[in-house]
């Protein structure tokens, strides 16, 4: 079937033009990160970025990010792991209750938590460590965890299971000899979704370790350091947002199929 | 929607062993084995996390937003006093009616160019289709905090935005876009548009993609136009896609507290305030913990409200013959035990 050329083109054109509008305020901020502070000679320098890591601290905050997406990362792939598996091939006892809860938590506000959780790591004397912003995001990290595994090993062929029970293999062992080998790229992608999620996470971040710049991730650090540089040098800024979002940007060239469909199949299951 | 109830009447469609395999079904092996107490082990560890960490914290919301507490002195029980003050105070009323403002601007307008920009496409040949579709989503993976900065910075009084509507002899509308009164709420919801757009024409164009072309074919032969092609075989195809798209981007609209906490705080004035932000600030500013409870107790049901109420208006319905698509069981249908 045939359509007129010139359509073609004008689709195109509408396409083009809203890639532009998506890409150009990070690009307006990677060029004003180029310009060079206030004074200096106008060609492009890298004087922002300097000023950003040194005053901004973001050499510590990159590693606290890190340490804590990739803690949670772990943690959280092993337990959905775990808990998938069992609620897509036994019959655990009020299985449909757990699914409904976390069902509940995919759509839930971490606001409704926020202010409970940080009178309980007050409690336990963690606010302002790794771990008031490790614990919480590994539970809330949980229920998209859980059903994206669930989901894939109920996809997995009945077959293949009974085949493994009939060679006399235990569930741990057919977990880990059988499924978890062909889980590669469920589990990569689920990695990749909740590395994002995590690294971005602000209102936690901003709760719960208020007072510890050492442990403060990129979020909170470039919103005070935005926040306190508001008269301050917008080149300097500029480089430190483009310092915050250089990480997942680098994980996007490489992942950004799996991301997307991990995105967005997350949301269908 | 009174055809949406769970149907009764036909039983066949809830009792039938499902040959299309519903996702959320377990595997049939997992039928055949009895009630297994040990299979708790594997699932303990997560439930523990989410037990502690989510569970337990909002039974506690749930029980201080019945007192007026200031997380010092003992609580007194007020009753209902905090929810009629959600809806009865001033300020928390205009901020739950900057949300709906902005569901206009976070869900409605996304959902509307992503069909735009995804029916336009579902008509040719796209070339570098994966290219497009990675910038589209560009938006998406980045900090709000970074996205705050970025649009700080190209809505500020000397920033791009305002130079190009000075050069094109439009200086007169050139404003601090998120500083004036009038115009922070739109800008700061054209932000959101923004953000979402490109998820929902990723979402859309996932859809489209499950099309049968001969569909499209047929119509064409039978004369139909772009616009009658788009009403009558992409849009009713893509139900279930605008589902997921809206109760994502309604989801967002009404979460909304790093973008403003990072742009305008609220300012100026109240003109930008949101109920999220209000939980925060009666929370571990003003001490006010009953009243920020009630708040996001408010929040949180109207989430679920308005996700149950999308899912449930774009369900696929049984019956009238919709042949576009490949079937699909819906969602959290009633479970037979």
């Amino acid at each position: 079937m045939r359509i007129a050329r010139s359509e073609s083109i004008a689709t195109h054109t509408l396409l083009v033009l809203a890639s532009v509008v998506a890409v150009f305020p990070l690009a307006s901020i990677v060029v004003s990160s180029l310009h060079g502070v206030a004074g200096s000679s106008g060609g492009l320098t890298f004087d922002g970025y300097s000023t950003a890591w040194t005053q901004g601290r973001f050499g510590s905050a990159l590693l606290s990010s890190a340490l804590v997406s990739v803690t949670v990362v772990v943690v959280t792939v092993v337990l959905a792991a775990l808990a998938g598996y069992a609620l897509a091939t036994m019959r655990v006892p009020g299985g449909k209750i757990i699914v409904a809860l976390l069902l509940l938590g995919l759509v839930l506000p971490y606001e409704v938590t926020v202010l409970p959780l940080y009178e309980l790591l007050t409690g336990w004397h963690l606010i302002d460590t790794y771990w008031a912003l490790i614990l919480p995001q590994i539970a809330l990290s949980v229920p998209l965890g859980v059903l994206w595994m669930r989901s894939f090993f109920a996809s997995v062929p009945v077959e293949l299971m009974e085949a493994a029970r009939i060679d006399g293999t235990s569930r741990l062992q057919s977990l880990r000899l059988v499924l978890l080998p062909i889980a590669g790229p469920a589990l990569t992608t689920l990695g990749t979704v909740l590395f994002l999620f995590t690294w971005n996470e602000f209102l936690l971040a901003l709760i719960l370790v208020p007072d510890n710049p050492s442990v403060q991730t990129v979020p909170l650090a470039l919103s005070f350091f935005s926040g306190a540089a508001r008269s301050s040098d917008p080149a300097v800024t500029a480089a430190a947002a483009v310092l915050v979002a250089l990480p997942v940007l680098l994980a996007y060239v490489f992942l950004q199929r799996r991301l997307i469909s991990g995105l967005t199949e997350g949301a269908v299951k | 929607m009174s055809t949406a109830a769970p149907t009764t009447g036909r039983p066949t469609e809830t009792s039938a062993p499902s040959a299309t395999g519903g996702r959320r079904r377990p595997s049939p092996l997992a039928r055949l084995s009895s009630l297994s107490w040990t299979s708790l082990l594997y699932v303990a560890p997560a439930l523990a996390f989410f037990g502690v960490f989510v569970l337990y914290p909002i039974g506690i919301s749930v029980w201080y937003s019945f007192y007026a507490y200031d997380g010092l002195t003992v609580g007194t029980p007020v009753g209902w006093g905090n929810y009629t003050a959600v809806f009865t105070d001033g300020r928390l009323r205009a901020a739950l009616l900057h949300s709906l403002v902005l569901l206009l601007f976070y869900a409605a307008l996304p959902v509307c160019v992503g069909l735009l920009l995804a029916g336009a496409m579902s008509r040719i040949r796209v070339y570098g289709l994966t290219v497009f579709r990675a910038v589209l989503f560009l938006p998406q993976i980045l900090s709000s905090v970074v996205v705050a900065v970025a649009w700080r910075n190209l809505l500020a009084a000397d920033g791009p935005v305002n130079a190009v509507f000075r050069a094109v002899g439009l200086g007169r509308f050139a404003t601090s876009w998120l500083g004036d009164f009038d115009t922070a709420l739109p800008s700061i919801g054209l932000i959101g548009t923004w953000v979402e757009y490109g998820l929902c024409m990723v979402l859309f164009l996932s859809g489209i993609v499950t099309i049968d072309r001969s569909t499209y074919e047929a119509a064409r032969l039978d004369g139909a136009g772009p616009v009658r092609e788009f009403f009558a075989i992409t849009l009713p195809a893509l139900r279930p896609q605008i589902s997921i798209a809206l109760v994502l981007t309604v989801t967002f609209a009404l979460r909304n507290f790093d973008l403003i906490w990072n742009t305008t705080r609220g300012g100026p004035g109240t003109t930008t305030t949101v109920p999220s932000l209000y939980v925060y600030q009666d929370a571990f500013q003003n001490r006010m913990l009953g009243r920020a409870s009630a708040l996001a107790i408010v929040l949180t049901l109207v989430i679920l409200l308005v996700v149950v109420v999308v899912q449930l208006a774009l369900r696929e319905r049984e019956g009238p013959r919709r042949r576009f698509t490949r079937p699909r069981t819906p969602d959290r249908k009633v479970q037979s035990s």
